[in-house]
C-alpha cells in the first residue's frame, strides 16, 4: 500500500493476528458511478480472526465499497480475494456464500415477526416442507449461546430495543454460516451502553475466529475496539493504522487530509448588516433529544459562518429549519430585521434565499426534467423564468444556455435531460442558478461534495466573490479545510447543539476534528 | 422534421403497445376459435351507405369526447404522482346533482347550460378535495379514499335517484331524474356536415365536443405553459426537490386534486346535456376507469390523451356489430385491457431507454475524450491524492 504512513506501514506487533492468513483482500477496486468515482484503486487487506475498521467521511467512498464486497454490485476494476481465493460476486446471495454477511446501518427486520421468523426468513430450514421451528430454535440458541447474544427466539421484534435488534440482524448473518461479518456504522444508533455491548459482541466474534469489518467515522469507537484501520478519502485508501499508536487527532487528520490548495480567504468583508438571525432555534426530531437544540447564530452582509460537524449532528435539519422545510418546535429565524420564522419557502426564496441543497439529487434537481427547467427550479416564479403567471419558456432557455456558458456546465444544451449530465456538472449548474439570483443570503450545505477538484476550485471563487459582493453564506460542510478556508466565522456542531466557535485563521484541522467528535472540547476551548 | 424526431420515442411506445395488444388479443381469440381477421374486419366496417358512415364517426366521437375528458382528469392527478381512481365516483354523483338542479331550474339558454356545467364542476370537485383533505391532514393514500369515496359516491347517487331526485313516474321500468327543460339542452353540430359536403345522419354530434377541445387546450397550456404546471410537474418528478424550490407540498394535492375532480365533473355532461336529458339508472358508467387507462395510453399528455379516446371509442362503438355479426363482444374489453398492459410495460420500457440513452449520450462531451484513450486500467491513473497521504499522516 502505497500510502502507508508513519502511523501505519508496518503491522502492529504482538498482534494475535499478525500472522493469521487474510480473510478478505482487495486488490486495485474502482468503482464508477455516472458521472463520479465512487471508489479508486481500493486496496484492503483484513486479516482472519481480527477487527478491522474502515474509517472516513461520509461521502468518502465506504459505502460504495462495503456495497462491493457484498456483492452489491460489480467493480469496474480490481479483484476480490476472500481466504485467498479470487471470487467474483454477481449478487450478496454469491458473497453469503463465500461466507460474507452484512448487517446493514438501518435493519431490514419485519417487524409482526418473531426473533425467530426473523432470523430464518430467506432460508428456513423445512421438513416436510413446512417451517422445522424445533431445528431453527435449536441453531438460534446455540448460536447465540456461542456468541453470548441473549437472543428470545419467541419475542416479537416490535417489541426489542435498537440494540435488540441489532443483535438479531448479526444472528441473521450468523445463521447464514458467515465467516466475515460487515458492520456498517453499528454505532450510529445506539446510546453508549449499547455500543458498549456490541463491543462485548464483537469481542465473542473475534474469540470464536470470526472477523468483522467495522464501518465507522466515530474514531474513538474505532481506536477502542479495532486491532488495524483502513483509512479511506475521496474514495480511495490513503493509509492504515493502529490504533494502539494512532492518536484520534492522526486518524482525523488522514480521513480529512489536507492536500488541496486551502480555499482560504484573505482579506474581511464582514460588514456590520446582520442577513440571518437565528434565536434559540430547536428542531424536534422523533426521538427524544431534539434535531437541533436551541442554537443561535448571525450571518452578517459578506460574512460566511461555517457549520462543522459529523453528519447527523443536526445540520442536515438546521437547515431544513433556516429554508423553512422543517417546522421550528421553538426559536425565531430573523432575515434581515423581518421576523421570518412563519415565512414558507417559497416566500424566503423570493425575499433573496439561495439553497445549494446536500443532496442535490433529492433536494436540488429534477433529474427527469430538461437542464432549462432544473434552471428555473427555485426560481420559478421570478423572471427570467415567469412572466405573470406564465412560465417563461423562451427567456428560461437562453438564460439557461447563458449559465451554463458563464459556469462552464458541459452540456449539449437546454433540452437535455439533468441526468445526462456528471455529478460536478449538475453542481455547477445548482450553483450557477443560484449566484444568478443574486441572493442576500446563500444556504450551502456541502457545496463541493462529490465534484472534481477543477469544479471545487471554481465554487470556491464563486463562493468568495459573492462574499466579497456582501452575500451572506451559511456553509455547512464535512470538508474541514473547505469551512477553515472560506469561513470567517467556525462554528461546531454537536448533537444539535453548537459547542465552539472557532478563528478560522488560527484553527488547525485537528482541532476542529477534535471539537467536532466531543473529543477535546476541554482541551479545545482552553 | 425535428418535431417528428422529438415526438418519435414518445410516439412509439404506445403504438407498439397497441400492436403487441393487438397481437395478444388476436391470441386469445384464436384459442376461442374465432377468427380474429373476421373480427377486425367486423371492427372497421362503418357500413356502407355515406349516412352510416357518418353515424359510425359521430358515435365514435361522441364517445370519445367523455373518454378524453376523463382522461384528461386522471391524468392531471397523475401528473404529479396522485393516483385519482375516485374518477368514476366524482363524474357520477355531479352528474346526478347537476341533471337535478338543471331540472329544477329554468334560466335562459346559455346561462342554463352554464349553470348545469357549474353544478357538476363544483360537487366532483368538493368530492374530490376531500380525497385530497384527508390526504394531507392524516396522511390517507389517496387511493384507498378514492375508491372508498366511489362506494359512497355511487350509493349515494342510486339514492339520490330513487328518492329525492326520482322524476319518472311511480312503476317506470327506468328509473330517471325529471328531464331537463330544452334551454338547458346542448344543440348537436350536425350542421356542420351540410357544409363538409357529407351526409347528414341521424344521431347528433355532441355539442359538448367544442366545449372539451377547449378544456384541453385550456388543460395543456395550464400544465405546460404556467407557474403551476411547472410546480405540478416538479410535484411529480421530486417531491423533495419541489419542496425545497418552495413549492408548498399540501397545497399542491388539494389544488391538483380540485382540478382533477373539476374535469372529472364534465364526464357526464356530453351524454346528458346532449343525449339522455336526465340520469337514469343505465346512465354511462364505467368512464372514470376507463379514463386511467386513457390516461397511461396517452402518456398523460392532452394531445395523446384525445388520440386514446379516439382508439378506445373506437373500440367501444364494435360492440354492437360484434354482437349482430355473433361474435364475442368481449373481444373489445380483451383488446382493451391487453392495450393498458401492454401501454403500461411499453411506457417503462421507454423511460427507461430513454434515460439510459440521455446518460449516455453526453457522458463522453461532458468528460472530455473518451476513456478509451486511457484504456489500460488503474495501474496508469495517478490517484490525486497520492503524494498528500504522507503528509496527512506525518503532521
Amino acid at each position: 500500500m502505497a500510502g502507508a504512513g508513519a502511523s501505519g506501514g508496518t503491522p502492529p506487533a504482538g498482534s494475535p493476528a499478525q500472522d493469521a492468513p487474510l480473510a478478505v483482500e482487495l486488490r486495485g477496486i474502482t468503482k464508477r458511478f455516472p458521472g463520479v468515482v465512487a471508489n479508486r484503486d481500493i486496496e484492503l487487506t483484513v486479516r482472519r480472526g481480527e477487527v478491522h475498521a474502515i474509517v472516513g467521511e461520509n461521502g468518502a467512498g465506504k459505502s460504495t465499497l462495503m456495497k462491493t464486497l457484498y456483492g452489491e454490485h460489480r467493480p469496474d476494476e480490481g479483484t476480490i480475494l476472500v481466504d485467498g481465493r479470487e471470487l467474483s460476486f454477481r449478487s450478496p446471495s454469491d458473497a453469503i456464500a463465500a461466507g460474507i454477511g452484512m448487517v446493514h446501518q438501518h435493519f431490514m427486520l419485519a417487524d409482526n415477526f418473531t426473533v425467530l421468523e426473523n432470523i430464518v426468513l430467506g432460508s428456513e430450514p423445512t421438513r416436510g416442507g413446512r417451517l422445522d421451528r424445533a431445528e431453527a430454535r435449536r441453531r438460534i440458541l446455540e448460536i447465540s449461546d456461542r456468541y453470548a447474544l441473549d437472543l428470545e427466539p419467541d419475542e416479537l421484534v416490535e417489541n426489542l430495543g435498537v440494540g435488540d435488534r441489532q443483535r438479531v440482524e448479526i444472528a441473521k448473518v450468523l445463521y447464514r454460516d458467515a465467516r466475515i461479518l460487515i458492520l456498517d456504522e453499528p454505532t450510529a444508533v445506539l446510546v453508549p451502553q449499547e455500543v458498549d455491548e456490541l463491543f462485548g459482541n464483537l469481542a465473542e466474534l473475534k474469540r470464536e475466529g470470526l472477523t468483522v469489518i467495522f464501518i465507522s467515522h466515530k474514531l474513538d469507537e474505532v481506536r477502542k475496539v479495532a486491532d488495524s484501520i483502513t483509512v479511506i478519502r475521496r474514495g480511495t485508501t490513503v493509509g492504515i493504522a493502529d490504533p494502539r499508536t494512532t492518536t484520534a487527532r492522526q486518524l482525523a487528520e488522514m480521513m480529512v487530509g489536507s492536500e488541496l490548495p486551502s480555499p482560504e480567504t484573505r482579506t474581511s468583508t464582514v460588514r456590520d448588516v446582520p442577513v440571518l438571525r437565528l434565536d434559540g432555534v430547536t428542531v424536534a426530531s422523533l426521538g427524544g433529544r431534539p434535531a437541533v437544540d436551541d442554537v443561535s447564530l448571525t450571518v452578517r452582509e459578506g460574512e460566511v459562518v461555517g457549520i462543522a460537524g459529523v453528519e447527523g449532528n443536526g445540520q442536515a435539519e438546521l437547515v431544513d429549519a433556516v429554508m423553512g422545510l422543517r417546522p421550528l418546535a421553538g426559536g425565531t429565524v430573523w432575515f434581515g430585521d423581518k421576523d421570518i420564522t412563519a415565512w414558507s419557502t417559497r416566500e424566503r426564496r423570493e425575499a433573496g434565499f439561495g439553497f445549494i441543497p446536500e443532496d442535490r439529487h433529492r433536494q436540488g434537481m429534477l433529474l427527469e426534467g430538461t437542464l432549462w427547467e432544473n434552471r428555473i427550479l427555485g426560481h420559478q416564479t421570478r423572471p427570467p423564468a415567469a412572466k405573470g403567471w406564465f412560465i417563461d419558456r423562451k427567456a428560461s432557455r437562453e438564460d439557461t444556455a447563458r449559465i451554463m456558458k458563464n459556469y462552464d456546465v458541459r452540456a449539449p444544451g437546454p433540452d437535455t435531460l439533468a441526468v445526462a449530465l456528471s455529478g460536478g456538472n449538475q453542481q455547477k449548474l445548482i450553483v450557477g442558478r443560484e449566484m444568478e439570483s443574486s441572493p442576500r443570503l446563500l444556504v450551502a450545505a456541502h457545496p463541493t461534495r462529490g465534484v472534481d477538484v477543477g469544479a471545487q476550485a471554481a465554487i470556491w471563487e464563486l463562493l468568495k466573490d459573492a462574499r466579497a459582493e456582501g452575500m451572506g453564506i451559511l456553509l455547512i460542510s464535512a470538508d474541514l479545510d473547505e469551512l477553515i478556508g472560506l469561513s470567517d466565522t467556525l462554528m461546531v456542531m454537536l448533537r444539535g447543539r453548537l459547542v465552539a466557535e472557532l478563528e478560522p485563521a488560527t484553527c488547525t484541522p485537528e482541532q476542529l476534528g477534535g471539537h467536532m467528535t466531543g473529543g477535546t472540547a476541554a482541551a479545545g476551548a482552553a | 422534421m425535428n418535431a417528428l424526431r422529438r415526438m418519435g420515442p414518445a410516439l412509439l411506445a404506445p403504438v407498439l403497445a397497441v400492436v403487441v395488444a393487438l397481437v395478444i388479443s388476436s391470441a386469445v381469440m384464436a384459442a376461442l376459435a374465432v377468427n380474429p381477421f373476421d373480427v377486425f374486419a367486423v371492427m372497421l366496417d362503418f357500413g356502407d351507405s355515406p349516412t352510416q358512415q357518418v353515424t359510425a364517426m359521430v358515435v365514435i366521437v361522441n364517445r370519445a369526447i367523455p373518454l378524453f375528458l376523463a382522461g384528461l382528469a386522471v391524468a392531471i392527478a397523475f401528473r404529479m404522482g396522485l393516483f385519482n381512481i375516485g374518477v368514476e365516483g366524482q363524474y357520477r354523483l355531479a352528474t346526478i346533482i347537476a341533471a337535478a338542479a338543471g331540472a329544477a331550474i329554468s334560466l335562459p339558454g346559455p346561462l342554463h347550460i352554464l349553470v348545469i356545467m357549474l353544478v357538476a364542476v363544483i360537487v366532483a370537485a368538493v368530492w374530490a378535495g376531500i380525497v385530497a383533505l384527508l390526504k394531507v391532514t392524516r396522511g390517507v393514500s389517496e387511493v384507498i379514499s378514492s375508491i372508498m369515496m366511489n362506494f359512497i359516491a355511487l350509493g349515494l347517487a342510486s339514492y339520490l335517484l330513487t328518492g329525492p331526485f326520482r322524476g319518472s313516474p311511480e312503476g317506470a321500468s327506468i328509473i330517471s331524474t325529471a328531464e331537463i327543460p330544452e334551454s338547458g339542452q346542448m344543440p348537436g353540430l350536425n350542421g356542420i356536415f351540410g357544409a363538409l359536403g357529407l351526409a347528414n345522419p341521424p344521431r347528433q354530434l355532441y355539442g359538448f365536443l367544442l366545449i372539451a377541445a377547449v378544456v384541453g387546450v385550456v388543460i395543456a397550456v395550464l400544465l405546460n405553459r404556467t407557474r403551476f404546471g411547472f410546480d405540478l410537474k416538479a410535484s411529480g418528478m421530486s417531491p423533495s426537490a419541489a419542496s425545497a424550490s418552495g413549492v408548498n407540498a399540501r397545497a399542491m394535492v388539494v389544488k391538483t386534486m380540485l382540478l382533477s375532480g373539476a374535469v372529472a365533473g364534465l364526464i357526464g355532461l356530453p351524454d346528458l346535456l346532449g343525449n339522455t336529458h336526465s340520469y337514469t339508472t343505465d346512465f354511462t358508467a364505467g368512464l372514470g376507469f376507463l379514463g386511467i387507462a386513457v390516461a397511461l395510453l396517452g402518456r398523460n399528455k392532452p394531445v395523446g390523451i384525445a388520440f386514446a379516446a379516439l382508439l378506445f371509442a373506437f373500440l367501444d362503438r364494435a360492440l354492437v356489430p360484434l354482437q349482430i355479426a355473433d361474435y364475442p363482444s368481449s373481444v373489445v374489453t380483451i383488446v382493451q385491457g391487453t392495450i393498458v398492459l401492454a401501454v403500461v410495460v411499453a411506457n417503462e420500457i421507454a423511460r427507461r431507454v430513454a434515460r439510459r440513452s440521455a446518460e449516455r449520450g453526453t457522458a463522453a462531451p461532458a468528460g472530455g475524450p473518451p476513456t478509451g484513450n486511457g484504456g489500460t486500467g488503474p495501474a496508469q491513473t495517478t490517484p490525486p491524492g497520492g503524494t498528500d497521504e504522507r503528509q496527512g499522516a506525518q503532521a
